[in-house]
């Protein structure tokens, strides 16, 4: 059912993205067979342009001959998280002003009764107007225009650069909220209005609003930044459009992409996850677990059938949700900076505390003076100490060591080696618990997924994680440090729709589902017709979320076509829900919430076999072999090959133990792996002993 | 056998993972929104011997902890003694009974053994508050009641489920018995799958690491736990610690009821005595032993998050039984209130004694109130009856390091409240307001959180009202020199009339027609430290965001604001002669 339309002409494609320490760059020069260009910089915090432009230059392709550029960004993201967001003002319903502020009643944590909560719109800022809509939609109260100019004006008066207007039901009615947007229009100084309606046509006040309130006061710091880059990009002959990666996971226009910026804030997390699922097409694995580990979190998703699951529901920290559809990306409270300690009962804890980026693991030379996991993996001999990236004063493994035997060692009868081993495992089974919780534990069957592992640390940690998972394979990609950049270059253009219908099946009238699923797709169509770049096909996909009737949980069913009925989806919903939770309700009926459609325009192949260079690979294994150091596993040194992985031949076969070193990062094979490459240079374990 | 540290540190989180998974189960399989949304469930592993817990889900809700184990016991003890058929495999027991180790009759518990070899290994255990367990009121909260039979249908323990099939007469008598009955089987469908969920990981566990391996593992972290305890106790100070707290009334008879603790600290314990408390009350505010204790064990672990919740971590907390007070009532004193409100009136009371000991570890008290407020009538427009339940957060209270929370969730709860827009679309009510309750937050160094500010009104037809909240006479408690939060305030406008509940925080069944409208404001959280010692800037700050006005910064914290900012002249003037 695709619909062909011309593919685009360029095919020098450029991938950017910018993460919180490194700006990667991934370039293919679609002109020369798919030659790839790889370049990393450090981000530049206060104008991330610069490490972009950096990035580029270090490649020493001409930026003026590049077709497209894709870029993924933090600039939101850190905006929110740091508070540090434009000055933005709200007008609300009378009477509703802290809704934001309030919460839905909640605290950070199950036990501790302490709490901080900074709401984006500080109290004084958020003005009320007279007018009421009722939850049915009807007028209760006209909107008071005069009142509505004045609060426009105070807030003008304030400094304010941003206007939210936030009413009640807006969803079910959004006239005032657009009346009141004309009005203020007319007087504020720049378009940075966002109505609450026009984000999210859904109940829920508090979400509504914190997700309209993002979306504001992140408006003008992206629109800056875009701003700042296009002026870059085109001093230097780039003066094409560019593109900028959604946290749906599709690409949008530079142009476009301020009005929804809200939906940037997980511009990085989705391009990674994007990456995953496009290597893992090629590669013949569709069911992944994606696993992402950086210093303070990790980043996990799940992607069944080559599709990222999309949530409508993200909370990015502490009452700060965000419900637009975004790629599921759930992260977990551990990671490489994450601190080991052995508490009053003379028992390992691993985390939550976290050295962080500073001072970070005591390896970095920062300061730090508490064992971290990235500490273990140095005293393990899993971490080569010359290649840690990033490290100010270099500290020697044996004083690391020496920390681990006398903060952990001491206290349960272990020398410094030894207890840096129990820290590893303990931290594996810490977040191999927490992996769970958000993939596998939710119904499905370990055995049929893959984990993709990428970011510098995933590698390392991947095998040992895959057997405490259950899972039987892992998938190290070519590139495992640039996996963001590289979902920058294959992403597709994407636009997702959601209407809510919260009617039984048995009372859905089918043309109404039929009418509103042709309809997404028309709007989807629509807009990526407006795009600069063409794509080679357009894929739409439906789905249904649905819940017997009764239930608050929703389970997402894929609709197989838009031309459904009401026994299909009884059918389709039954099916999954037993799946899930292995339990038959013949006696309840089944009720359809919402109907969710994506529109794709998807880009050309990219060939990605060239990402490791075919001319720099060894003829024998042997000749790739850079070392042998002795490495921890288990309990005892083993004398473990180390190999450069730019040079391992592409038919070779490892077996465990073993270790692949490149640029950026170190993938680990446990004693009992075998793994050999495919022609991607994708290095596939299949993980010993989980039978 | 002994273990080394690491195969102990191994095993302690896969049965943590094991409840939390079950946890995660029974929410997101179950029916009621109290269990899917609320999360008013919990879910753990219990000795085979005597039923004392082992683990349990981190995610559950607080007022659960050790609960469970009471109720594990009792069946043990039951079993041996014949009052209850003997296990099979397959068996699962349902009981609600409050007096039998439970909190109140709407928690109802299920337990599980788990077959090892032909001998049990263990008891898998969970509680979901359902919404309806039968009774004079839906909801089963009734101010009013005098004896539980009044409150529902009280079930010994029985086995619902038989060899792995679910027994068609025990699930007729439930059903005919309790409201809106045919979503019940998907709760208890979910319920049982939670311990099935369990049941399969704790094999795992069991196959990996080998059943003796486990059993030695679960000693030596019972051990542990109560030496982590031990320690955070053996800092504290020696000495008596006192406290007193409050229940508004107990819904019938209008007077104070009186939680009066004593904390005595020796060596590695802490000795709790409530002896001096109330007698047990005509009305549904007494608390049954259990839920006493686990009132305890929860305020503890809200002081000490990091020791896991098992039965080493109570062993050096002696609890006195109470006896002859209203925290150890027995057949047939009414308990409806038991856990949602007195509950939290004793970890009030812990809260209270403890900062005294542990300044850096507690808070001053927080609203520590469910803030229920139902609505039932007709809806003349839908021609159906309804019932909505309003519940409603509060301040928490200043601590060492910073301000109170605002509109924080009860100390035993950990539910969401629900979205204006989705009552106003389910329910023939209009809020006019949904705020932030000014001025509320008890004046401190370190300030308490603010409560809330709401106003419905009855939009269609006519409907009865009815409050269980508390903490309208006296306001969560100050701590070191703070000040008391903003009381509890309920106000019910009748033809324009302003009525003001006797009990303050209790009546049932206000009637209401169309235009009536109901104002609640619910508690600040406690102050804590001397307010004449807060930051001027800060109180600047507040006065900015208008959470107080300039003459409440003045007469609560001594600081002169005016238009160009802090007065410092003035302000060092007012905090001289406060």
């Amino acid at each position: 059912m695709d619909e062909k339309i011309p593919a685009m002409a360029g095919n020098v494609v450029a991938g950017i993205d910018v993460g919180g320490t490194f700006t990667d760059l991934l370039l293919v020069d679609g002109a020369d067979g798919g030659a790839i260009h790889i370049a990393k910089t450090p981000t530049t915090i206060e104008n991330q342009a610069h490490g972009v432009i950096a990035a580029l230059a270090e490649t020493g392709f001409p930026i003026a001959g590049i077709d497209l550029i894709v870029h993924g960004t933090t600039t939101t993201t850190n905006a929110v998280l740091e508070r540090r967001l434009a000055i933005t003002g709200m007008i609300t319903t009378r009477g509703f002003r802290d809704v934001i502020e309030l919460g839905r009643r909640t605290r950070p944590q199950p036990y501790g009764m302490t709490g901080v909560f900074v709401p984006v719109i500080p109290r004084n800022l958020r003005l009320e107007v007279s007018e009421r809509v009722e939850a049915s939609g009807r007028v209760r109260e006209a909107l008071d225009e005069d009142g509505m100019r004045a609060s426009v004006r105070e807030l003008i008066d304030a400094g304010c650069e941003a206007l939210v207007i936030h009413f009640l039901h807006s969803y079910a009615n959004p006239t005032h909220e657009r009346r009141a947007a004309e009005i203020a229009r007319e007087l504020w100084p720049n378009g940075h209005i966002t109505t609450g309606h026009s984000l999210l046509s859904e109940a829920r006040e508090f979400e509504r609003g914190v997700t309209a309130s993002v979306n504001a006061a992140v408006q003008p710091i992206l629109e800056r930044y875009i701003a700042r880059l296009r002026q870059e990009l085109a001093t230097r002959g780039y003066a094409r459009d560019f593109l900028i990666m959604n946290g749906n996971g599709g690409m949008i226009s530079a142009r476009f992409v301020t009005r929804e910026a809200a939906k940037t804030v997980m511009s990085g997390p989705a391009s990674g996850v994007i990456a995953a699922a496009y290597t893992g097409r090629r590669a013949g694995f569709e069911n992944l677990v994606t696993y992402d580990m950086g210093g303070t979190s990790t980043d996990v998703a799940l992607i069944l059938n080559a599709e990222p699951a999309v949530s409508n529901e993200i909370e990015i920290e502490y009452a700060m949700p965000i419900h637009v559809p975004m790629v599921a990306v759930h992260t977990v409270g551990a990671g490489g900076g994450s601190i080991a300690r052995v508490d009053a009962s003379g028992l390992i804890q691993v985390g939550p505390d976290s050295a962080g980026a500073n001072p970070g693991p005591i390896c970095y030379g920062r300061g730090g003076s508490e064992p971290t996991i990235t500490d273990a993996n140095l005293v393990l001999g899993r971490l080569d100490p010359k290649k840690l990236l990033a490290v100010d004063n270099p500290v020697t493994v044996e004083a690391v060591r020496k920390i681990f035997e006398n903060s952990i060692g001491k206290a349960i009868g272990l020398d410094g080696t030894a207890a840096a081993g129990a820290v590893l495992r303990l931290g594996n089974i810490r977040m191999a618990g927490a992996i769970r919780m958000v993939s596998v534990s939710r119904g499905h069957d370990p055995r049929d997924f893959t984990l993709f592992a990428f970011g510098g640390a995933g590698p390392l940690h991947a095998s040992a994680l895959a057997r405490e998972l259950g899972l039987p394979r892992v998938l190290v990609p070519a590139r495992p440090g640039i996996t963001n950049a590289l979902g920058c270059v294959v992403a597709d253009l994407r636009h997702d729709f959601v209407n809510t219908v919260n009617q039984p099946v048995a009372m859905l009238d089918e043309d109404r589902v039929r009418d509103v699923l042709a309809r997404h797709r028309a709007d989807g169509e629509a807009l990526i017709a407006k795009e600069a770049i063409r794509p080679k096909s357009i894929r739409v996909s439906h789905s249904a979320d649905m819940q017997f009737v009764g239930q608050t949980h929703i389970i997402n069913v894929p609709l197989p076509s838009p031309e459904v009925d009401r026994a299909t989806l009884q059918g389709l919903f039954e099916k999954a829900y037993f799946a899930r939770f292995k339990v038959d309700l013949p006696e309840i009926r089944a009720n359809l919430v919402n109907l969710n459609t994506s529109v794709t325009g998807v880009r050309p192949d990219i060939d990605l076999s060239r990402l490791i260079d075919p001319a720099g690979r060894a003829p024998t294994l042997a000749e790739a072999l850079r070392q042998t150091r002795p490495v921890w596993f288990d309990g005892n040194w083993r004398d473990t090959p180390v190999y450069l992985r730019d040079k391992l031949p592409l038919n070779a076969e490892i077996e465990g133990p073993a270790i692949l070193e490149q640029m950026d990062a170190t993938a680990v094979l446990e004693p009992g792996d075998r793994a050999h490459s495919d022609r991607d240079g994708n290095i596939i374990v299949e993980v010993g002993g989980t039978g | 056998m002994s273990l080394d540290a690491i195969t102990l540190s191994v095993i302690q989180a896969a049965l943590q993972q094991t409840c939390d998974e079950m946890d995660l189960a029974f929410s997101r399989a179950a029916f009621s929104p109290v269990i899917a949304e609320a999360n008013d469930r919990s879910d753990g592993i219990y000795s085979a011997i005597d039923g004392a817990l082992i683990a349990q889900g981190s995610q559950g809700l607080p007022v659960f902890v050790g609960v469970m184990q009471h109720s594990t016991k009792t069946i043990i003890e039951m079993i041996s003694d014949g009052r209850c058929l003997p296990p099979e495999e397959g068996d699962i027991y349902i009981v609600n009974d409050p007096y039998l180790g439970g909190t109140h009759l709407m928690d109802v518990r299920f337990a599980m053994p788990v077959w090892r070899k032909g001998k049990i290994f263990c008891w898998l255990s969970n509680t979901g508050h359902w919404p309806d367990i039968g009774g004079s009121v839906p909801g089963g909260f009734s101010a009013s009641a005098t004896a539980v039979e009044q409150e529902g249908l009280r079930l010994p323990p029985v086995k619902l489920f038989k060899k792995g099939v679910m027994d068609p007469e025990i699930y007729a008598i439930i059903c005919s018995n309790i409201r809106v009955a045919d979503q019940r089987i998907g709760d208890i469908r979910a319920q049982a799958a939670a311990l099935h969920v369990g049941q399969d990981r704790l094999f795992q566990i069991l196959d990996r690491y080998g059943d003796e391996t486990v059993i030695t593992a679960i000693a030596e972290l019972r051990r542990r736990a109560a030496e982590q305890m031990r320690a955070h106790i053996s800092a504290l100070p020696d000495g008596t610690y006192q406290s007193k707290a409050f229940v508004d009334s107990d819904g019938v008879v209008d007077a104070p009821l009186t939680i009066a603790l004593s904390i005595e600290k020796t060596g590695e314990t802490l000795t709790f005595d409530f002896a001096s408390s109330s007698k047990p009350c005509v009305g549904p505010m007494n608390s049954v032993l259990a839920t006493t204790l686990s009132s305890v064990y929860l305020a503890m672990r809200h002081i000490f998050p990091d020791v896991p919740i098992s039965a080493g971590a109570f062993e050096p907390l002696l609890i006195k039984r109470p006896e002859g007070t209203f925290l150890d009532a027995h057949y047939p004193r009414p308990v409806s209130g038991c856990a949602a409100e007195v509950s939290q009136r004793i970890a009030e009371a812990v809260f209270a004694a403890m900062v005294q000991a542990a300044p850096e570890n507690v808070t001053a008290a927080p609203a520590g109130s469910s803030g229920n407020f139902a609505l039932g009538g007709n809806d003349p427009s839908r021609g159906r009856d309804y019932v909505m339940y309003q519940i409603s957060g509060g301040g928490y209270g200043g601590n060492a390091g910073h301000d109170g929370l605002s509109n924080g969730c009860s100390t035993i709860g950990i539910s969401k409240s629900p979205p204006v827009e989705i009552m106003e679309q389910a329910y023939p009510v209009l809020y006019r307001q949904y705020a932030l309750r000014e001025g509320s937050g008890g004046a401190g160094r370190h300030r308490g959180g603010f409560g809330l500010a709401y106003e419905i009104e009855l939009l269609r037809g006519e409907a009865r009202a009815s409050f269980v909240m508390d903490h309208g006479r006296f306001g969560p408690q100050g701590a070191l020199g703070g000040k008391d939060g903003a009381v509890n305030v309920v106000t019910v406008f009748r033809d324009g009339q302003p009525h003001v509940p006797p009990h303050l925080s209790k009546e049932q069944d206000i009637p209401l027609k169309a235009g009536d409208r109901v104002l609640v404001g619910t508690p600040g959280g406690g102050g804590y430290g001397d307010a004449l010692s807060r930051e001027p800037e800060l109180v600047l700050r507040d006065v900015a965001l208008g959470y107080y006005t300039r003459a409440q910064a003045a007469e609560m914290f001594g600081v002169a604001v005016d238009d160009a900012g802090v007065d410092v002249e003035a302000t060092a003037r007012l905090r001289r002669d406060a």
